[in-house]
């Protein structure tokens, strides 16, 4: 079974190819049928090689298929070949069973639109690269997948190309993706420059072999690669692309930038995180920027109107906390995050598309209101979404993901009390933005008429995602609660456990139970401002402090401003003023110069003979005269 | 023999289809069509042979050979040679050559109704002097081939150019022809070096290889010559003819100027300058390196900053082809073999970029962003390959351009560059503003001018579709081309290294 592997990628591009060459010519339901079709079968063979995974574990706990030698120079050899162990398996499953459902969700999604199977096309081909980037065995297979999935999400965001505003927010996507690309590359050149391979098992093997601990060498390459993974993942300072990115079709902010690729960053910092473990300066940038990004975002969350953009920046917050799970060396603990955010970020999505087409297209939440009765089954499956993203206690998994990172940043070996406290009131951010959310949208006086009421493709797949964003927790719960290990058992051996630091004033039971509190406090406070008494919000935000502080984070910190400001401005203002190239007007001037020379040297050849014998006259004068004054 | 077959067969399909012109302008397009096909079977069959089993000839790394004599003067000792040889370099590059001839000739099928004989004629006495410069072997034909190019690809522009056509011609031809006598003069220096050294007079390569020359009168040379393809390569800053010339040719000179004769710059460096003057090449390198990244940046920043379409993409040949001098003088294994990937994509991903632009003013009559733009909903197969080619301009892994982009930053970074690396990422990086700019003013955005104009004919599919496979072979499967390539790029590291000096992996 584990030999079908090579289908779980090829599938989906096998549709891509078929979407986009045939595509316009296929009806609407033939495309509906490929589109998803492809990915179904893709996630069928996943479970079934995920199964024979299970059942009788390849030797090493790993099984590396190799198709063909990619190019072979000097001694560099990357092959085309895919490597499963459990880390690349989990993601493998998350990627095509949530990729399945979004696409089910879009032939509903997208029923009336023009560009229907181009609309597949992309969604299969980002679906192929996604897998490329988990199953590459190299770092350069891995960064095709990478540079894949980039051109499938801009692709995606400016899906709806005739508005221009759809197109800037898609370039803007790649370029800031990209800045994070070229350092990752350069990344790449040090570990082949220093180590000899790119083959991820060896480098890790080389990495730990010839690298000691703190070495420099070892943190550049893990900052290039950090910076890599902030870029794709939307981490501090490359995070500014993502709410941009909400631009695109809502099943495509649900699969892209929220359940799979954003995630990208943190697969790459796990899979490489031998190079973390050798260089602890290069594991705290990473727990450092995981945990600002967390807070920041959490901020910005909470002050945005779009219900998309405020499910964006809890996007890079919840990333954040992925971030911060990897830097104090919590590697599986970052992975479950990964696959409950997945499950109910995903569904908020959604849940969010669902609510946008109602409300005929209406994204701001302070417009919609009541919508509880209208969309009852959309209500309680986004209910469920946000008390798992919020950690609902006991019965969320987000509660428990979240619950293992918080207490990870603080136990594990390289936690600390400030990370921990961070981590702590990110979660209060998270649960105040969350009910806010839910409450502006479904709770309250009914502000919109329903236009548009889903229909099954729509529902089922966020039942199905509902389900699993209730109960994906329970694979891996705290000593105090069933003590249940599965997840992080299957992970060891491809991450190495956290280990715990010595001496903590603190139990995993004392953790929890604040956060517990930061989810009631949030949920109270959300209460207060957004249902019991709106009239309170003003009296926060109307003050000039309240005002600006507002601006501040809803424009997300001016990052933006300050971008624009150092980069894009001057790169356009040098673009405007050179167009005409300044390094020509050299040959110009050349040119003029030659051709002025021209002008008074013809001048010269009057073809009259009486000017000839003056100037032979005159030039005789002047070298007698020369030579006389010369002389003594 | 089947070396001059191969040159013989181009320009008598020219003057056949000059003279057929006169009664059927048909019939011209067909022999050109023809003879340019015939050639290309010619070196795929070569190619073929040769992957079957590679057979050296005693003589050097040359899998064939054909000498005869040409210009004799006993008195003086004179012996010029008609000396062809191929190795597989060469071979790949007069592939290269006849897949773009094909292109070329396809492409101009509808776009040239005027003097159509002559234009074939020039057209296929072009690719014949291509091809010889791929082939010559001895100094004073290959730079016989090199000026026999210069003549016919004026009278192209000047032709059948564009607005100002006259003006890039000319500018085009005193660039390279004031370049092009520079190199003739370290041509004849260094024969006459070689006579002093060995009392013979020769043109032939092999002969001039080790010519022993003091350190200066060897940088002299080598700088000359140097300059002789920087010009056409074009390396910054000597590239401002290049714009120009892409810009106001036609469709299909724009392809044989980035797609080939580009190449011949790069060609040139890697077949003459290192081997001939090694050490100097290397004191030389750090400042070609240098220019080849301002280049690379420079002409990324520039091809963003157009507006028109051509001129763009002009630009954008500016930044690639810095990547391959950066490549051919960062001197080791990757970064060389980089710079060879880097050439041949180029030729592809480029050339289709013309021609997608050449299309585009074919239907719409203009380059001018500004008058285009949404134009995806009315041609969706054109824009798609639009995307395909821009995405492979900015180095999209999977496509053939990243491969050379990457072995040559990898090369780079592993000779110890650490700061050219980072600049000429920069550079990759910039490439994406350039390429997302293309599709976003012509195809993405609102149809403002109500274009409805036809998708691609069939025709235009029979030229697109190989190169978008030659460029997917090349980015996932490349090593067929890198097997051909290896030894003789093998032999030019070994004649560019110094005696004693460990060769640089």
């Amino acid at each position: 079974m584990l030999k079908l592997l090579w289908l779980i990628p090829a599938l989906p591009c096998a549709g891509f190819l078929t979407l986009a060459f045939f595509g316009p010519r296929l009806s609407r339901r033939a495309v509906a049928l490929i589109g998803p079709g492809v990915v179904l079968a893709s996630a069928v063979v996943s479970w079934s090689v995920a199964m024979s995974f299970f059942l009788a574990p390849p030797p090493g706990g790993a099984f590396v298929q190799e198709l063909w030698t990619w190019m072979d120079v000097a001694g560099f050899h990357p092959k085309m070949a895919l490597y499963l162990d459990p880390l690349s398996l989990v993601m493998m499953l998350v990627v095509t069973s949530v990729g399945f459902l979004i696409h089910w969700y879009s032939t509903e999604f997208m029923a009336e639109d023009e560009g229907y199977s181009r609309f597949f096309a992309y969604m299969n081909l980002f679906v192929a690269s996604m897998l490329v980037l988990l199953l590459g065995d190299n770092l350069l297979l891995l960064y095709l997948g990478w540079e894949g999935v980039g051109l499938c999400s801009y692709l995606l965001i400016g899906f709806w190309y005739t508005d221009p505003a759809n197109g800037r927010a898609a370039r803007k996507a790649f370029y800031v993706t990209r800045v994070g690309d070229t350092a990752m590359s350069l990344g790449l050149f040090l570990l082949f420059t220093q180590l000899g391979t790119l083959q991820i098992q060896d480098l890790m093997r080389e990495a730990h072999d010839q690298w000691g601990t703190g070495s420099k060498l070892a943190t550049a390459a893990g900052l290039l690669l950090l910076g890599g993974a902030c870029g794709k993942s939307a981490q501090l300072p490359l995070q500014v692309w993502l709410p941009d990115a909400m631009a695109g079709p809502t099943p495509t902010s649900a699969l892209i930038h929220a359940a799979t690729m954003v995630t990208a960053g943190v697969y790459l910092i796990a899979r490489t995180h031998v190079i973390f473990e050798v260089s602890p300066t290069a594991q705290f940038a990473v727990a450092a920027v995981g945990a600002a990004t967390l807070l920041i975002a959490g901020f910005s969350a909470m002050t945005q109107w779009d219900i998309k953009k405020s499910l964006a920046f809890s996007t890079i917050s919840q990333i954040g906390y992925m971030f911060l799970a990897l830097g104090v060396g919590a590697w599986s603990a970052a992975i479950f995050h990964f696959m409950t955010h997945a499950f109910f970020k995903a569904l908020l999505f959604l849940g969010a598309g669902i609510v946008i087409e109602a409300c005929h297209h209406e994204h701001s939440m302070f417009k919609m209101g009541g919508l509880r009765k209208e969309l009852p089954v959309t209500f309680w499956t986004f209910a469920i979404a946000g008390c798992s993203l919020a950690g609902l206690p006991l019965v969320t998994a987000g509660f428990y993901s979240k619950g293992l990172i918080i207490w990870n940043a603080y136990a594990s070996a390289g936690g600390s009390m400030v990370l921990w406290l961070a981590a702590v009131f990110g979660a209060l951010l998270t649960s105040i933005y969350t009910f806010r959310m839910i409450f502006l949208t479904f709770f309250g006086e009914p502000k919109a008429h329903v236009v548009k009421r889903p229909g099954a493709a729509m529902k089922i797949p966020v039942m199905i995602l509902a389900f699993f964003a209730a109960v994906a927790g329970f694979v891996e719960t705290p000593g105090f609660l069933g003590h249940a290990h599965v997840f992080s058992n299957f992970m060891q051996k491809a991450l190495p456990e956290a280990v715990e630091r010595r001496g903590l004033g603190m139990s995993e039971l004392g953790s929890e139970a604040v956060v517990m509190l930061a989810f009631l406090a949030g949920l109270a406070i959300a209460y207060f401002f957004f249902l019991k008494k709106p009239a309170l919000q003003e009296s926060v935000t109307e003050p000039p402090v309240g005002q600006a502080v507002h601006r501040f984070w809803f424009s997300d910190w001016g990052m933006d401003w300050l971008y624009d400001k150092l980069f894009v401005q001057p790169l356009w203002w040098f673009a405007r003023i050179n167009k005409r190239d300044f390094i020509d007007s050299f040959y110009a001037a050349v040119a003029a110069v030659t051709r002025a020379l021209w002008v008074v040297l013809r001048s010269t050849q009057t073809g009259r003979l009486r000017w000839y014998a003056a100037v032979i006259v005159a030039g005789t004068i002047l070298f007698v005269a020369l030579a006389l004054v010369a002389k003594p | 023999m089947i070396l001059v077959w191969l040159i013989v067969v181009l320009f008598s399909g020219g003057v056949l289809a000059w003279i057929a012109a006169r009664w059927n302008e048909a019939a011209a397009r067909w022999i050109s069509l023809a003879a340019v096909t015939a050639d290309f079977l010619l070196s795929l069959e070569l190619w073929r042979k040769y992957s079957a089993g590679a057979h050296f000839l005693p003589n050097g790394p040359w899998l064939v050979d054909f000498n005869a004599e040409w210009i004799s003067i006993p008195l003086a000792g004179v012996n010029i040679h008609l000396h062809l040889a191929m190795d597989g370099l060469s071979l790949l590059m007069v592939a290269l050559t006849c897949l773009l001839g094909i292109m070329s000739v396809l492409t101009s099928w509808r776009e040239i109704s005027q003097r159509v004989g002559f234009f074939h004629l020039n057209l296929m006495a072009i690719l014949g002097a291509i091809v010889g410069v791929f082939l010559a072997v001895d100094l004073f034909l290959f730079y016989f081939a090199w000026e026999l190019m210069l003549v016919p690809m004026y009278f192209l522009i000047a032709v059948w150019g564009h607005e100002r056509r006259i003006y890039a011609a000319v500018k085009f031809f005193i660039f390279t022809q004031a370049c092009g006598l520079l190199m003739l003069v370290s041509i004849l220096a260094l024969v006459f070096a070689h006579h002093q050294a060995t009392g013979v007079y020769t043109f032939e390569y092999a002969d001039l290889l080790n010519t022993p020359l003091s350190r200066g009168a060897a940088f002299l040379m080598m700088l000359g010559m140097f300059l002789g393809f920087a010009v056409k390569l074009p390396m910054f800053p000597l590239h401002p003819w290049l714009p120009d010339a892409h810009t106001e040719a036609p469709t299909a000179g724009s392809l044989i100027l980035a797609g080939l004769l580009l190449k011949t710059g790069a060609y040139g460096l890697l077949r003459f300058v290192l081997p001939l003057f090694p050490e100097a090449s290397r004191d030389f390198a750090p400042a070609a390196m240098t220019l080849a990244v301002a280049g690379i940046v420079y002409g990324a920043v520039m091809a963003f900053a157009q507006t028109d379409l051509k001129r763009l993409v002009a630009y954008t040949s500016v930044s690639h082809l810095g990547f391959v001098l950066l490549g051919i003088y960062a001197r080791n294994d990757w970064a060389l073999e980089g710079a060879l990937v880097s050439m041949i994509a180029h030729g592809v991903s480029t050339g289709s970029l013309f021609m997608l632009v050449g299309q585009l003013q074919e239907r719409t009559h203009t380059r001018e962003m500004d008058r285009l733009g949404g134009l995806w909903a009315t041609i969706p197969r054109l824009s798609g390959i639009a995307m395909f080619f821009a995405m492979g301009s900015m180095g999209l892994p999977g496509l053939g351009d990243f491969v050379g982009e990457f072995l040559v930053l990898m090369g780079t970074y592993y000779a110890g560059h650490f700061g050219l690396t980072v600049a000429a990422s920069v550079g990759v990086l910039f490439s994406t503003l350039y390429a997302l700019k293309f599709i976003q003013r012509a195809y993405h955005g609102p149809n403002t001018h109500q274009w409805k104009i036809q998708d691609l004919a069939p025709r235009e599919a029979l030229i697109f579709a190989p190169m978008i496979v030659v460029l997917l072979w090349l980015g996932v499967y490349p090593q067929p081309v890198i097997r051909t390539f290896q030894p003789a790029m093998q032999a030019i590291q070994q004649f560019s290294n110094a005696p004693g000096e460990a060769p640089p992996r």
